[in-house]
């Protein structure tokens, strides 16, 4: 299949591999930053091509993951009402809040449903007037323009009874704050391929002055990784810290300017607690004043409940890369994709799951 | 799934037959000429889907595993329970899905049941069918016959069914055709069985597709099993769909496919058998020497991890 098979042939891979071999003189630390990527690596073993002295950490991009466990208890507390309807991705429905999931909702009766695209959920409203559409929405700067396309057509529409649930998140500040931790070990970042198709790469230059740090825009197939993974540590080897494009088939410079603005209409850029790494200045989205009126926290009220006590999940620090899956104490016993503690388990992009579903403890062998 | 019977239901009802993990039993004797029973219930929605509907999957399902005991079907039942409210022409349509797949396999419906349920279930319907065959394989079929060194074969390429029901019942819209491969097996098991293959074991790839049907078997003999990723034959309009929403076509439901576990010498024979009998086989992996019993996967890259039996049914994801 086109775009598919030349990105996963096997001796285009190896032969990236022998060059990197090549090239490596000591070690460096990479971070790949979107889940997508860490289910590619661990999927393929690409990691397991690299040199020993390359580590990759699994950087946060994971919107699963990082989505508050407050929001996803308000998502619960919607769906429970008999006038909701609560409209979502997929794998958003086995992520744990503090007490249950969405599919144990749907389950007793709550009427959640999976949607494809954020207007799908606008066409659900306007097939159900005398409902109230609720539509969880969660993720990056990728999932943030249909969001807020979805709103504009909501309005346009003059859905009064169809409102969004925003958790919205941003890339960059998650970056700022990983490489300002006192435990940084990210030496180069493999920037997340999709992010930028729509964000461009100008939010780099400035991180990469700052913190000089190679930042390459990388994609998600095998041949894609290894490439952002070549073009980082060439530069790392050579003392370079620049903004570099490996994914250009899909990414310019100035991202995509129509979807830009159409988030920029719609979203501001507000401080946001993040799932396993806090609050983060300029970490998230919300609705503008003039989109309030489709803002289910404003519509609707709610008791959650108290957040739960810790576990020995420590997903936070497998969030910031400091900690690796496996060595997580409950990874594999308490925590599993059927029971997750943490919502690293939870999705298929999610570290935790991508291990636990792809590594066998001596499957470590590459066939030639 | 997996594990509700493994946790539940296998220790409260768990007896000899049951616990070969099988798609059907023996009735007294386990000899050629013996009678085969099973029985397989069917929820599927949309009721109608591109090359199908629930009437004739509920007659090739049990078709399908008495074939994979190695056993021709001889008389089905069918039990309905039909949701209030439903109406008459579609369970007219699914009637005529039952009887011309029942007529295409020259096999009667010989008793039933219908049941009317009021409440929530407004327009739904259920079907369940048990099917009575009898064994024509010389001799049984069934997971303790895997050796290592066996081969795994598919009968054709994979996942055509779930995403075709998954299509419909979402609207997905996709702009290639895409039918159900839902089908009677029996024809292609007893191609095999005439060509004198030495059938060890067979396998229908329905829920959870050949990833669940693999490591069930690997995990039921204690063997470790090998898969290689890039001889496993899938329909490119399954694999855009896969790839697009984050599935694994290993993963995806088959109504029409089964796997067939062969010694390595007659490999060659089961295929030219399967292809005479309308299948597109492919060779996608084998049993090792040694080994727990789980399923590695050989990527296309060369590397190798672990396949693991998926959660639930598959949801998808986000970006």
């Amino acid at each position: 299949m086109k775009y598919l098979d030349e990105y996963r042939a096997g001796d285009r891979i190896r032969r990236v591999a022998r060059e990197i071999e090549a090239l490596v003189t000591r070690p460096w630390t990479l971070m790949e930053v979107c889940g997508g990527q860490t289910q590619s690596i661990v999927r393929y073993g690409i990691d397991l091509l690299l040199p020993e002295c390359v580590t990759l950490i699994h950087g946060p991009g994971c919107p699963v993951c990082v989505t508050p466990a407050e929001d996803i208890d308000a998502a619960l507390a919607l769906a429970r009402r008999p006038s909701v309807i609560l409209c979502s991705f997929g794998d958003m429905l086995r992520v744990p809040g503090s007490e249950t999931d969405l599919l144990s909702v749907k389950a007793e009766g709550g009427d959640v449903r999976v949607v494809y695209s954020p207007l799908d959920a606008v066409v659900i409203a306007e097939q159900n007037p005398d409902r109230d559409v609720v539509f969880f929405a969660v993720g990056f700067e990728t999932t943030a323009p249909a969001s807020a396309a979805a709103i504009e057509r909501a309005e346009r529409l003059g859905l009064e009874r169809f409102s969004a649930l925003v958790s919205h998140v941003r890339v960059p500040p998650a970056l700022t704050s990983i490489l300002e931790a006192p435990d940084n070990r990210v030496q180069g970042i493999l920037a997340a391929g999709h992010v930028c198709t729509i964000m461009g790469t100008e939010e780099y230059e400035r991180l990469v002055e700052r913190h000089r740090v190679p930042i390459v825009v990388t994609g998600f197939e095998p041949l894609d990784l290894m490439w952002g993974i070549r073009s980082c540590l060439s530069q790392l080897e050579v003392g370079r810290a620049e903004v570099e494009n490996r994914y250009a088939r899909t990414v310019r410079s100035s991202g995509n300017p129509a979807a830009r603005a159409c988030m920029e209409r719609v979203f501001e850029i507000v401080a946001w607690p993040w799932r396993g790494l806090g609050r983060m200045p300029a970490g998230g989205l919300a609705l503008r004043p003039a989109y309030h009126r489709f803002d289910a926290r404003r519509r609707f009220e709610w008791v959650t409940p108290r957040p739960r006590p810790a576990t020995e999940c420590r997903s936070g620090e497998v969030l910031r890369g400091v900690l690796k899956p496996p060595d997580c104490p409950a990874f594999g016993e308490a925590c599993t994709p059927d029971h997750p503690l943490g919502a690293p388990m939870v999705s298929s992009e999610g570290a935790c799951a991508a291990y636990f579903r792809y590594r066998g403890a001596e499957l470590g062998d590459v066939h030639e | 799934m997996h594990q509700l019977l493994e946790q539940v239901v296998f220790p409260i009802l768990g007896g000899p037959p049951l616990a070969d993990r099988h798609d059907g039993a023996p009735v007294a004797s386990d000899v050629p000429g013996s009678l085969v029973l099973t029985t397989d219930s069917f929820v599927v929605r949309p009721l109608f889907f591109p090359g199908g509907d629930i009437g004739t999957l509920s007659v090739c399902g049990t078709i399908n595993d008495l074939a994979m005991c190695g056993a021709s079907a001889e008389a089905l039942t069918l039990s309905m329970i039909l949701g209030e409210g439903l109406e008459i022409a579609v369970l007219e349509r699914v009637l005529h899905g039952v009887r011309s797949a029942a007529d295409r396999a020259g096999v009667s419906i010989v008793t039933g049941d219908t049941k009317v349920v009021d409440g929530g279930a407004s327009g739904d319907l259920f079907l369940n069918t048990a099917g009575l065959g009898r064994r024509v394989a010389p001799r049984a079929i069934r997971p303790g016959n895997i050796r290592p060194g066996d081969v795994v074969l598919v009968s054709g390429d994979l996942g055509r069914h779930g995403i075709a029901v998954l299509s419909a019942r979402e609207s997905l819209g996709l702009e290639g055709e895409l039918d159900s491969d839902v089908a009677n097996l029996w024809p292609q098991v007893a191609a095999l069985l005439d060509a004198g293959v030495d059938v060890h074991c067979l396998r229908d790839l329905t829920r959870g597709g050949l990833a669940a049907a693999v490591t069930e078997l690997a995990e039921a003999r204690g063997l470790e099993f090998e898969l290689l990723e890039e001889r496993v034959p899938v329909n490119d309009v399954v694999r855009g769909v896969c790839e697009l929403l984050g599935f694994d076509p290993l993963n995806i439901a088959c109504e029409g496919r089964f796997l067939l576990v062969t010694t390595a010498e007659d490999a060659e024979r089961a295929i030219a058998a399967l292809e005479a009998s309308g299948g597109a086989p492919a060779l996608v992996g084998r049993v090792r020497d040694s080994g727990p019993g789980r399923v590695r996967l050989v990527t296309g890259i060369g590397t190798t991890r672990l396949l693991d039996l998926p959660a639930g049914d598959p949801l998808p994801r986000i970006c």
